[in-house]
Protein backbone atom coordinates (compact mmCIF):
# COMPACT_ATOMS: atom_id res chain seq x y z
CA UNK A 1 0.00 0.00 0.00
CA UNK A 2 1.56 3.24 -1.12
CA UNK A 3 0.87 6.31 0.94
CA UNK A 4 1.48 8.80 -1.88
CA UNK A 5 -1.57 10.99 -2.29
CA UNK A 6 -2.50 11.24 -5.96
CA UNK A 7 -5.32 12.87 -7.86
CA UNK A 8 -8.19 10.62 -8.91
CA UNK A 9 -8.29 10.05 -12.65
CA UNK A 10 -11.62 8.38 -13.50
CA UNK A 11 -14.60 6.48 -12.15
CA UNK A 12 -15.68 8.88 -9.41
CA UNK A 13 -18.86 10.94 -9.01
CA UNK A 14 -18.42 14.18 -10.92
CA UNK A 15 -20.06 17.57 -10.46
CA UNK A 16 -23.27 18.41 -12.26
CA UNK A 17 -23.16 22.21 -12.42
CA UNK A 18 -26.23 24.23 -11.50
CA UNK A 19 -27.01 27.79 -12.59
CA UNK A 20 -25.32 29.15 -9.48
CA UNK A 21 -22.25 26.90 -9.63
CA UNK A 22 -21.58 26.90 -13.37
CA UNK A 23 -19.12 29.85 -13.26
CA UNK A 24 -17.08 28.00 -10.62
CA UNK A 25 -16.69 24.84 -12.71
CA UNK A 26 -16.09 26.85 -15.88
CA UNK A 27 -13.24 28.54 -14.00
CA UNK A 28 -11.71 25.21 -13.07
CA UNK A 29 -11.62 24.24 -16.77
CA UNK A 30 -9.51 27.31 -17.56
CA UNK A 31 -7.28 27.12 -14.49
CA UNK A 32 -9.05 29.71 -12.37
CA UNK A 33 -10.23 29.17 -8.79
CA UNK A 34 -13.27 31.41 -8.69
CA UNK A 35 -15.14 32.52 -5.60
CA UNK A 36 -17.87 35.04 -4.83
CA UNK A 37 -17.40 38.33 -3.02
CA UNK A 38 -20.32 40.38 -1.76
CA UNK A 39 -20.42 43.85 -3.30
CA UNK A 40 -22.23 45.16 -0.23
CA UNK A 41 -20.43 43.65 2.77
CA UNK A 42 -17.19 42.28 1.22
CA UNK A 43 -17.86 38.73 2.51
CA UNK A 44 -16.02 36.01 0.55
CA UNK A 45 -18.12 32.87 -0.13
CA UNK A 46 -17.75 29.29 -1.30
CA UNK A 47 -19.76 27.09 -2.12
CA UNK A 48 -21.46 29.33 -4.69
CA UNK A 49 -24.50 31.03 -3.20
CA UNK A 50 -27.57 32.80 -4.57
CA UNK A 51 -27.39 35.48 -1.89
CA UNK A 52 -24.77 36.59 0.62
CA UNK A 53 -24.87 34.39 3.73
CA UNK A 54 -23.65 37.31 5.84
CA UNK A 55 -25.83 40.21 4.73
CA UNK A 56 -28.44 38.78 2.36
CA UNK A 57 -27.36 40.87 -0.62
CA UNK A 58 -27.86 39.42 -4.08
CA UNK A 59 -24.89 41.40 -5.41
CA UNK A 60 -22.29 38.61 -5.38
CA UNK A 61 -19.41 39.15 -7.80
CA UNK A 62 -17.19 36.39 -9.13
CA UNK A 63 -13.49 36.89 -8.38
CA UNK A 64 -10.39 34.81 -9.10
CA UNK A 65 -8.47 33.56 -6.08
CA UNK A 66 -4.68 33.55 -5.96
CA UNK A 67 -5.18 29.92 -4.96
CA UNK A 68 -3.08 30.06 -1.81
CA UNK A 69 -4.33 28.78 1.50
CA UNK A 70 -3.72 26.70 4.60
CA UNK A 71 -5.08 23.30 5.65
CA UNK A 72 -7.54 23.85 8.51
CA UNK A 73 -8.49 20.23 9.11
CA UNK A 74 -7.90 16.89 7.40
CA UNK A 75 -8.51 13.15 7.25
CA UNK A 76 -6.70 10.45 5.32
CA UNK A 77 -9.34 8.08 3.97
CA UNK A 78 -8.48 4.39 3.52
CA UNK A 79 -12.00 2.96 3.15
CA UNK A 80 -13.25 4.81 0.06
CA UNK A 81 -16.68 6.31 -0.51
CA UNK A 82 -17.08 4.06 -3.56
CA UNK A 83 -14.71 1.54 -5.20
CA UNK A 84 -14.01 4.13 -7.90
CA UNK A 85 -11.72 6.06 -5.57
CA UNK A 86 -8.05 5.10 -5.34
CA UNK A 87 -6.89 5.02 -1.71
CA UNK A 88 -5.53 6.55 0.30
CA UNK A 89 -6.88 10.00 -0.37
CA UNK A 90 -6.76 13.02 1.91
CA UNK A 91 -9.85 15.16 2.45
CA UNK A 92 -8.98 18.65 3.64
CA UNK A 93 -10.77 21.89 4.38
CA UNK A 94 -8.59 24.77 3.19
CA UNK A 95 -8.88 28.38 4.30
CA UNK A 96 -7.83 30.53 1.33
CA UNK A 97 -6.08 33.88 1.70
CA UNK A 98 -9.14 35.72 0.34
CA UNK A 99 -11.23 34.51 3.29
CA UNK A 100 -13.30 31.62 1.92
CA UNK A 101 -13.07 27.92 2.73
CA UNK A 102 -13.15 25.01 0.31
CA UNK A 103 -13.33 21.26 0.84
CA UNK A 104 -11.04 19.33 -1.50
CA UNK A 105 -8.34 16.65 -1.68
CA UNK A 106 -4.66 17.19 -0.94
CA UNK A 107 -2.30 15.63 -3.49
CA UNK A 108 1.42 15.64 -4.20
CA UNK A 109 2.73 14.50 -0.84
CA UNK A 110 2.60 11.43 1.37
CA UNK A 111 -0.18 10.69 3.84
CA UNK A 112 2.30 11.21 6.66
CA UNK A 113 2.85 14.82 5.58
CA UNK A 114 -0.79 15.84 5.94
CA UNK A 115 -1.18 18.27 8.82
CA UNK A 116 -3.22 21.19 10.03
CA UNK A 117 -1.49 24.43 9.09
CA UNK A 118 0.15 23.03 5.94
CA UNK A 119 0.50 25.81 3.33
CA UNK A 120 -1.08 24.71 0.04
CA UNK A 121 -1.91 26.01 -3.41
CA UNK A 122 -4.63 25.02 -5.81
CA UNK A 123 -3.87 22.62 -8.67
CA UNK A 124 -6.39 21.60 -11.32
CA UNK A 125 -6.49 17.96 -12.41
CA UNK A 126 -8.55 16.29 -15.15
CA UNK A 127 -10.88 13.42 -14.32
CA UNK A 128 -12.36 11.33 -17.09
CA UNK A 129 -16.05 10.68 -17.53
CA UNK A 130 -18.61 9.91 -14.93
CA UNK A 131 -19.82 6.76 -13.23
CA UNK A 132 -23.37 7.14 -14.44
CA UNK A 133 -23.51 4.84 -17.45
CA UNK A 134 -24.73 5.58 -20.93
CA UNK A 135 -25.77 9.18 -20.89
CA UNK A 136 -23.12 10.14 -23.40
CA UNK A 137 -20.70 12.00 -21.14
CA UNK A 138 -18.30 9.08 -20.80
CA UNK A 139 -15.61 10.64 -22.94
CA UNK A 140 -15.63 14.08 -21.34
CA UNK A 141 -13.16 15.50 -18.87
CA UNK A 142 -13.90 17.45 -15.75
CA UNK A 143 -11.27 19.60 -14.07
CA UNK A 144 -11.33 19.32 -10.29
CA UNK A 145 -9.66 21.83 -7.96
CA UNK A 146 -7.25 19.95 -5.71
CA UNK A 147 -4.53 21.42 -3.49
CA UNK A 148 -0.86 20.55 -3.17
CA UNK A 149 1.79 21.62 -0.68
CA UNK A 150 3.67 24.81 -1.51
CA UNK A 151 7.16 24.53 -0.17
CA UNK A 152 8.01 28.23 -0.46
CA UNK A 153 6.96 29.08 3.07
CA UNK A 154 8.65 26.31 4.97
CA UNK A 155 11.70 25.54 2.86
CA UNK A 156 10.41 22.26 1.49
CA UNK A 157 10.42 21.27 -2.15
CA UNK A 158 7.57 19.22 -3.51
CA UNK A 159 7.46 17.74 -6.99
CA UNK B 1 -46.88 29.22 33.91
CA UNK B 2 -47.41 25.51 33.67
CA UNK B 3 -44.99 23.38 31.69
CA UNK B 4 -45.81 23.32 27.94
CA UNK B 5 -45.77 19.51 27.85
CA UNK B 6 -47.41 18.93 31.24
CA UNK B 7 -50.35 17.13 29.68
CA UNK B 8 -48.34 15.09 27.14
CA UNK B 9 -47.01 11.56 27.70
CA UNK B 10 -45.07 8.94 25.79
CA UNK B 11 -46.81 5.66 26.60
CA UNK B 12 -44.85 3.13 24.57
CA UNK B 13 -41.66 2.70 22.56
CA UNK B 14 -41.22 -0.43 20.48
CA UNK B 15 -38.33 -1.87 18.49
CA UNK B 16 -38.81 -4.61 15.91
CA UNK B 17 -36.19 -7.29 15.65
CA UNK B 18 -32.95 -5.72 14.44
CA UNK B 19 -30.45 -7.50 12.21
CA UNK B 20 -27.71 -6.84 9.71
CA UNK B 21 -30.25 -7.95 7.10
CA UNK B 22 -33.96 -8.63 7.53
CA UNK B 23 -34.72 -10.82 4.53
CA UNK B 24 -37.97 -10.06 2.78
CA UNK B 25 -38.47 -6.64 4.35
CA UNK B 26 -38.70 -3.28 2.64
CA UNK B 27 -38.39 0.12 4.32
CA UNK B 28 -42.19 0.30 4.43
CA UNK B 29 -42.85 -3.23 5.67
CA UNK B 30 -40.46 -2.90 8.62
CA UNK B 31 -41.97 0.50 9.43
CA UNK B 32 -45.41 -1.09 9.45
CA UNK B 33 -44.08 -3.86 11.73
CA UNK B 34 -42.88 -1.21 14.15
CA UNK B 35 -46.23 0.60 14.02
CA UNK B 36 -48.23 -2.56 14.67
CA UNK B 37 -45.83 -3.52 17.44
CA UNK B 38 -46.14 -0.27 19.33
CA UNK B 39 -49.92 -0.25 18.97
CA UNK B 40 -50.12 -3.76 20.44
CA UNK B 41 -47.74 -2.93 23.26
CA UNK B 42 -49.48 0.32 24.18
CA UNK B 43 -53.00 -1.16 23.93
CA UNK B 44 -54.01 1.98 22.04
CA UNK B 45 -56.73 1.08 19.49
CA UNK B 46 -55.49 2.08 16.06
CA UNK B 47 -58.67 4.08 15.51
CA UNK B 48 -57.59 6.47 18.28
CA UNK B 49 -54.51 7.54 16.32
CA UNK B 50 -55.19 10.91 14.73
CA UNK B 51 -51.69 11.86 13.51
CA UNK B 52 -48.80 9.90 12.02
CA UNK B 53 -45.17 10.98 11.86
CA UNK B 54 -43.08 8.86 9.50
CA UNK B 55 -41.09 8.93 6.31
CA UNK B 56 -43.95 6.66 5.18
CA UNK B 57 -46.78 8.53 6.92
CA UNK B 58 -49.24 8.58 4.04
CA UNK B 59 -48.65 4.91 3.23
CA UNK B 60 -49.11 3.98 6.90
CA UNK B 61 -52.36 5.93 7.14
CA UNK B 62 -53.65 4.02 4.13
CA UNK B 63 -52.29 0.62 5.20
CA UNK B 64 -53.71 0.93 8.71
CA UNK B 65 -57.02 2.06 7.23
CA UNK B 66 -57.40 4.98 9.61
CA UNK B 67 -57.76 8.13 7.51
CA UNK B 68 -58.57 10.92 7.51
CA UNK B 69 -55.84 11.85 10.02
CA UNK B 70 -52.96 14.32 10.23
CA UNK B 71 -50.12 13.33 7.87
CA UNK B 72 -46.73 14.57 9.05
CA UNK B 73 -44.29 13.30 6.51
CA UNK B 74 -40.75 12.51 7.56
CA UNK B 75 -39.50 14.06 10.82
CA UNK B 76 -38.66 11.17 13.09
CA UNK B 77 -36.38 11.00 16.08
CA UNK B 78 -36.29 13.95 18.43
CA UNK B 79 -37.56 16.33 15.74
CA UNK B 80 -40.63 14.18 15.27
CA UNK B 81 -41.15 13.68 18.99
CA UNK B 82 -41.06 17.39 19.84
CA UNK B 83 -43.39 18.26 16.98
CA UNK B 84 -45.76 15.42 17.86
CA UNK B 85 -45.77 16.56 21.49
CA UNK B 86 -46.57 20.09 20.31
CA UNK B 87 -49.60 18.78 18.40
CA UNK B 88 -50.87 17.04 21.50
CA UNK B 89 -50.09 20.00 23.79
CA UNK B 90 -52.02 22.37 21.54
CA UNK B 91 -54.90 20.00 20.90
CA UNK B 92 -54.24 19.72 17.17
CA UNK B 93 -54.00 15.96 17.71
CA UNK B 94 -54.63 13.70 20.67
CA UNK B 95 -52.73 10.49 19.91
CA UNK B 96 -49.70 10.45 17.61
CA UNK B 97 -47.99 7.38 16.16
CA UNK B 98 -44.33 7.84 15.16
CA UNK B 99 -42.84 4.99 13.17
CA UNK B 100 -39.79 4.47 11.00
CA UNK B 101 -37.59 1.70 9.73
CA UNK B 102 -34.91 0.73 7.25
CA UNK B 103 -34.42 -2.47 5.26
CA UNK B 104 -33.20 -3.61 1.90
CA UNK B 105 -31.58 -0.38 0.74
CA UNK B 106 -27.90 -1.06 1.45
CA UNK B 107 -27.00 -3.72 -1.09
CA UNK B 108 -23.79 -2.50 -2.75
CA UNK B 109 -21.40 -3.33 0.04
CA UNK B 110 -18.25 -2.23 -1.80
CA UNK B 111 -19.48 1.34 -1.38
CA UNK B 112 -20.44 3.09 1.83
CA UNK B 113 -24.15 3.11 2.73
CA UNK B 114 -26.21 5.21 0.31
CA UNK B 115 -27.62 7.49 3.02
CA UNK B 116 -24.06 8.44 4.02
CA UNK B 117 -23.09 9.89 0.64
CA UNK B 118 -25.63 12.22 -0.92
CA UNK B 119 -24.57 13.28 -4.39
CA UNK B 120 -23.49 16.88 -4.23
CA UNK B 121 -21.06 18.64 -6.50
CA UNK B 122 -18.90 20.14 -3.72
CA UNK B 123 -18.40 17.00 -1.63
CA UNK B 124 -19.03 13.85 -3.71
CA UNK B 125 -16.10 14.32 -6.17
CA UNK B 126 -13.72 14.54 -3.20
CA UNK B 127 -14.71 11.19 -1.73
CA UNK B 128 -16.76 12.45 1.16
CA UNK B 129 -19.03 10.27 3.25
CA UNK B 130 -20.01 10.34 6.88
CA UNK B 131 -16.84 8.92 8.43
CA UNK B 132 -14.73 11.54 6.65
CA UNK B 133 -17.15 14.35 7.52
CA UNK B 134 -17.05 13.51 11.23
CA UNK B 135 -13.28 12.92 11.08
CA UNK B 136 -12.75 16.50 9.93
CA UNK B 137 -14.58 17.70 13.04
CA UNK B 138 -12.70 15.33 15.36
CA UNK B 139 -9.33 16.42 13.96
CA UNK B 140 -10.00 20.05 14.81
CA UNK B 141 -10.73 19.12 18.41
CA UNK B 142 -7.59 16.98 18.64
CA UNK B 143 -5.49 19.81 17.19
CA UNK B 144 -6.89 22.44 19.55
CA UNK B 145 -7.24 20.53 22.79
CA UNK B 146 -4.89 17.56 22.55
CA UNK B 147 -7.73 15.03 22.55
CA UNK B 148 -6.29 11.56 21.89
CA UNK B 149 -7.21 8.48 19.89
CA UNK B 150 -7.18 6.56 23.19
CA UNK B 151 -9.92 8.84 24.54
CA UNK B 152 -11.99 8.26 21.41
CA UNK B 153 -11.39 4.53 21.77
CA UNK B 154 -12.60 4.54 25.37
CA UNK B 155 -15.93 5.92 24.15
CA UNK B 156 -16.19 3.23 21.47
CA UNK B 157 -15.24 0.44 23.87
CA UNK B 158 -17.79 1.62 26.43
CA UNK B 159 -20.67 1.73 23.96
CA UNK B 160 -19.70 -1.53 22.27
CA UNK B 161 -19.48 -3.25 25.63
CA UNK B 162 -23.02 -2.04 26.40
CA UNK B 163 -24.10 -3.81 23.23
CA UNK B 164 -21.97 -6.87 23.96
CA UNK B 165 -24.08 -7.68 27.02
CA UNK B 166 -27.44 -6.71 25.47
CA UNK B 167 -29.22 -9.76 23.98
CA UNK B 168 -31.26 -7.45 21.73
CA UNK B 169 -28.16 -5.84 20.19
CA UNK B 170 -27.08 -7.03 16.76
CA UNK B 171 -23.49 -7.24 18.01
CA UNK B 172 -24.45 -9.03 21.24
CA UNK B 173 -21.55 -11.21 22.34
CA UNK B 174 -19.00 -9.61 20.02
CA UNK B 175 -16.92 -8.20 22.88
CA UNK B 176 -15.80 -7.32 25.40
CA UNK B 177 -13.60 -4.63 23.91
CA UNK B 178 -10.60 -2.80 25.30
CA UNK B 179 -9.16 0.52 24.15
CA UNK B 180 -6.39 -1.48 22.48
CA UNK B 181 -8.95 -3.51 20.52
CA UNK B 182 -10.51 -0.35 19.10
CA UNK B 183 -7.10 1.09 18.15
CA UNK B 184 -6.09 -2.19 16.50
CA UNK B 185 -9.08 -2.26 14.15
CA UNK B 186 -8.44 -1.23 10.57
CA UNK B 187 -8.15 2.46 9.70
CA UNK B 188 -11.16 4.00 7.94
CA UNK B 189 -10.68 7.78 7.91
CA UNK B 190 -8.21 9.02 10.51
CA UNK B 191 -8.59 9.39 13.43
CA UNK B 192 -11.35 6.78 13.08
CA UNK B 193 -10.76 3.05 13.07
CA UNK B 194 -13.47 0.61 12.06
CA UNK B 195 -14.63 0.20 15.66
CA UNK B 196 -14.90 3.98 16.15
CA UNK B 197 -17.70 3.97 13.57
CA UNK B 198 -21.38 3.05 13.62
CA UNK B 199 -22.49 -0.19 11.99
CA UNK B 200 -25.16 -0.53 9.32
CA UNK B 201 -28.21 -2.71 9.84
CA UNK B 202 -31.96 -3.00 9.42
CA UNK B 203 -34.93 -2.62 11.74
CA UNK B 204 -37.85 -0.50 12.84
CA UNK B 205 -38.84 1.63 15.82
CA UNK B 206 -42.09 3.32 16.84
CA UNK B 207 -43.46 5.50 19.64
CA UNK B 208 -46.90 6.57 20.84
CA UNK B 209 -47.46 10.07 22.22
CA UNK B 210 -50.81 10.92 23.76
CA UNK B 211 -52.38 12.97 26.53
CA UNK B 212 -51.55 12.54 30.20
CA UNK B 213 -55.24 11.92 30.78
CA UNK B 214 -55.38 9.08 28.24
CA UNK B 215 -52.11 7.63 29.53
CA UNK B 216 -53.69 7.10 32.95
CA UNK B 217 -55.93 4.39 31.43
CA UNK B 218 -53.12 2.59 29.56
CA UNK B 219 -50.82 -0.11 30.94
CA UNK B 220 -47.52 1.53 29.94
CA UNK B 221 -45.60 3.64 32.45
CA UNK B 222 -45.91 7.21 31.11
CA UNK B 223 -42.75 9.12 30.30
CA UNK B 224 -42.75 12.92 30.07
CA UNK B 225 -41.01 15.46 27.88
CA UNK B 226 -39.23 17.94 30.13
CA UNK B 227 -37.65 20.07 27.40
CA UNK B 228 -35.95 19.94 24.05
CA UNK B 229 -34.54 21.78 21.12
CA UNK B 230 -33.49 21.33 17.51
CA UNK B 231 -30.22 22.83 16.24
CA UNK B 232 -29.47 22.88 12.51
CA UNK B 233 -26.83 24.91 10.75
CA UNK B 234 -27.37 23.56 7.22
CA UNK B 235 -28.17 20.46 5.17
CA UNK B 236 -26.21 17.34 6.05
CA UNK B 237 -23.33 16.27 3.82
CA UNK B 238 -23.51 19.01 1.20
CA UNK B 239 -21.13 21.66 2.56
CA UNK B 240 -17.69 21.51 4.15
CA UNK B 241 -18.27 20.53 7.81
CA UNK B 242 -15.91 23.08 9.30
CA UNK B 243 -15.84 23.32 13.09
CA UNK B 244 -15.85 27.12 12.69
CA UNK B 245 -18.80 27.35 10.30
CA UNK B 246 -21.12 29.95 11.83
CA UNK B 247 -24.48 31.47 11.09
CA UNK B 248 -25.22 35.15 11.43
CA UNK B 249 -26.06 34.55 15.08
CA UNK B 250 -28.52 36.12 17.45
CA UNK B 251 -29.71 35.45 20.98
CA UNK B 252 -28.74 32.06 22.29
CA UNK B 253 -27.02 30.91 19.09
CA UNK B 254 -24.67 33.88 18.73
CA UNK B 255 -21.73 31.97 20.20
CA UNK B 256 -22.43 28.51 18.73
CA UNK B 257 -20.24 27.46 15.77
CA UNK B 258 -20.93 24.18 13.97
CA UNK B 259 -18.41 22.49 16.27
CA UNK B 260 -20.81 23.08 19.14
CA UNK B 261 -24.08 22.61 17.28
CA UNK B 262 -26.58 21.31 19.84
CA UNK B 263 -25.48 23.79 22.52
CA UNK B 264 -28.41 26.09 21.87
CA UNK B 265 -30.78 23.10 21.83
CA UNK B 266 -29.41 21.85 25.16
CA UNK B 267 -29.68 25.29 26.75
CA UNK B 268 -33.31 25.47 25.71
CA UNK B 269 -34.01 21.94 26.88
CA UNK B 270 -32.51 22.54 30.32
CA UNK B 271 -34.19 25.94 30.65
CA UNK B 272 -37.64 24.51 29.88
CA UNK B 273 -37.01 21.63 32.27
CA UNK B 274 -35.59 23.83 35.03
CA UNK B 275 -32.69 21.38 35.24
CA UNK B 276 -28.96 21.26 34.53
CA UNK B 277 -26.52 18.60 33.34
CA UNK B 278 -25.94 17.40 36.91
CA UNK B 279 -29.60 16.33 37.07
CA UNK B 280 -29.28 13.88 34.16
CA UNK B 281 -29.22 10.23 35.29
CA UNK B 282 -28.58 8.61 31.89
CA UNK B 283 -27.48 10.05 28.53
CA UNK B 284 -28.75 8.18 25.48
CA UNK B 285 -26.30 9.96 23.20
CA UNK B 286 -26.29 9.53 19.43
CA UNK B 287 -23.08 7.72 18.52
CA UNK B 288 -22.35 7.76 14.78
CA UNK B 289 -18.62 8.03 15.62
CA UNK B 290 -16.71 7.83 18.90
CA UNK B 291 -15.57 11.45 18.94
CA UNK B 292 -19.13 12.73 18.69
CA UNK B 293 -19.76 11.74 22.34
CA UNK B 294 -16.86 13.91 23.52
CA UNK B 295 -18.17 16.84 21.51
CA UNK B 296 -21.71 16.44 22.77
CA UNK B 297 -20.67 16.45 26.44
CA UNK B 298 -19.00 19.82 25.81
CA UNK B 299 -21.81 21.21 23.65
CA UNK B 300 -24.45 20.22 26.23
CA UNK B 301 -22.54 21.76 29.15
CA UNK B 302 -21.51 18.63 31.05
CA UNK B 303 -17.91 19.90 30.95
CA UNK B 304 -15.98 22.86 29.60
CA UNK B 305 -14.80 23.36 26.03
CA UNK B 306 -11.85 21.08 25.35
CA UNK B 307 -12.46 19.00 28.48
CA UNK B 308 -14.52 16.26 26.85
CA UNK B 309 -11.58 13.94 26.24
CA UNK B 310 -10.78 13.79 29.95
CA UNK B 311 -14.47 13.74 30.86
CA UNK B 312 -15.14 10.43 29.08
CA UNK B 313 -12.23 8.55 30.64
CA UNK B 314 -11.88 6.75 33.94
CA UNK B 315 -15.21 4.93 33.83
CA UNK B 316 -17.43 8.01 34.19
CA UNK B 317 -19.57 7.04 31.14
CA UNK B 318 -19.66 3.30 31.85
CA UNK B 319 -22.68 1.38 33.13
CA UNK B 320 -21.70 1.98 36.76
CA UNK B 321 -20.35 5.47 36.19
CA UNK B 322 -21.56 8.91 37.08
CA UNK B 323 -23.30 9.37 33.69
CA UNK B 324 -23.92 6.13 31.78
CA UNK B 325 -24.23 6.64 28.00
CA UNK B 326 -25.91 4.89 25.10
CA UNK B 327 -26.87 1.95 27.27
CA UNK B 328 -28.21 -0.43 24.60
CA UNK B 329 -25.05 -0.31 22.48
CA UNK B 330 -26.30 2.46 20.22
CA UNK B 331 -25.50 2.84 16.54
CA UNK B 332 -22.21 1.03 17.07
CA UNK B 333 -23.59 -2.22 18.46
CA UNK B 334 -27.38 -2.20 18.95
CA UNK B 335 -28.55 -1.12 15.47
CA UNK B 336 -28.27 1.57 12.79
CA UNK B 337 -31.03 1.07 10.26
CA UNK B 338 -30.51 4.03 7.98
CA UNK B 339 -31.65 7.60 7.73
CA UNK B 340 -34.15 7.99 10.55
CA UNK B 341 -34.93 4.88 12.61
CA UNK B 342 -31.76 5.05 14.67
CA UNK B 343 -32.65 8.63 15.61
CA UNK B 344 -35.91 7.37 17.11
CA UNK B 345 -34.10 4.53 18.87
CA UNK B 346 -32.20 6.99 21.09
CA UNK B 347 -35.57 8.29 22.27
CA UNK B 348 -36.93 4.76 22.65
CA UNK B 349 -34.02 3.77 24.88
CA UNK B 350 -34.53 6.86 27.01
CA UNK B 351 -38.19 5.89 27.40
CA UNK B 352 -37.26 2.33 28.36
CA UNK B 353 -34.74 3.58 30.93
CA UNK B 354 -37.42 5.68 32.62
CA UNK B 355 -39.95 2.85 32.37
CA UNK B 356 -37.32 0.64 34.07
CA UNK B 357 -37.79 -1.98 31.35
CA UNK B 358 -34.22 -2.36 30.04
CA UNK B 359 -33.08 -5.99 30.02
CA UNK B 360 -29.47 -4.86 30.44
CA UNK B 361 -27.87 -1.57 31.35
CA UNK B 362 -30.83 -0.39 33.41
CA UNK B 363 -29.79 2.68 35.40
CA UNK B 364 -31.28 2.25 38.86
CA UNK B 365 -33.65 5.03 39.90
CA UNK B 366 -33.31 6.82 36.56
CA UNK B 367 -35.60 9.86 36.66
CA UNK B 368 -34.13 12.09 33.94
CA UNK B 369 -32.76 10.94 30.58
CA UNK B 370 -31.10 13.13 27.97
CA UNK B 371 -31.38 11.86 24.40
CA UNK B 372 -29.56 13.32 21.39
CA UNK B 373 -29.60 13.00 17.59
CA UNK B 374 -27.20 14.12 14.91
CA UNK B 375 -23.69 15.54 15.11
CA UNK B 376 -21.41 18.29 13.89
CA UNK B 377 -20.34 16.25 10.86
CA UNK B 378 -23.98 16.42 9.75
CA UNK B 379 -24.54 20.09 10.69
CA UNK B 380 -27.34 19.38 13.17
CA UNK B 381 -27.85 18.16 16.72
CA UNK B 382 -31.18 17.73 18.49
CA UNK B 383 -31.76 17.25 22.22
CA UNK B 384 -34.65 16.09 24.37
CA UNK B 385 -34.90 15.65 28.12
CA UNK B 386 -37.28 12.92 29.26
CA UNK B 387 -38.57 12.49 32.81
CA UNK B 388 -40.35 9.87 34.86
CA UNK B 389 -42.39 12.52 36.69
CA UNK B 390 -44.99 14.85 35.25
CA UNK B 391 -43.43 18.32 34.84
Amino acid sequence: MTDLLQAQTAGIPLPVPTPVSEPFWAGCAVGELRYQRCADCDHAEHDPAWACRRCGSRRLDWRVSAGRGVVETHTVVRRPQTPGFAVPYAVVIVGFDEGFRMLTNLVGCSAAEVRTGLPVRVTFRPVDGGDDGDDGDGGERTWLPYVEPRGDENGEIHG
Amino acid sequence: MSHPFRDVAIVAAHNTRQARRLEGHTPFSITLEAALGVLAESRVPVTEVDAIFSKHAAELIYALGIGPVWNSNNPGGIAGLLQAASLVATGLASTVLLADGGAGTYTERASTAPWTRPSNEFVAPFGLYTAAEFALIARTHMDRYGTTSEQLAEVAATIRNNGHVNPDAIYHGRGPYTVADILASRPIADPFHLLDCAMTSEGGCALIVTTHERAADLPGTPVYILGGGLDAIGPAYRHAPSWDLVGRGAGDNADVPNGYVGRRAARRAFATAGLGPADVDVAELYDPFSFEIIRQFEAFGFCGDGEGGDFVTGGRIGPDGEIPITTDGGLMSYSHGGGIVQLSQRVARGVHQLQKSCRTGQVADAKVALCSNGGAGALFTDVVLLGSEQP
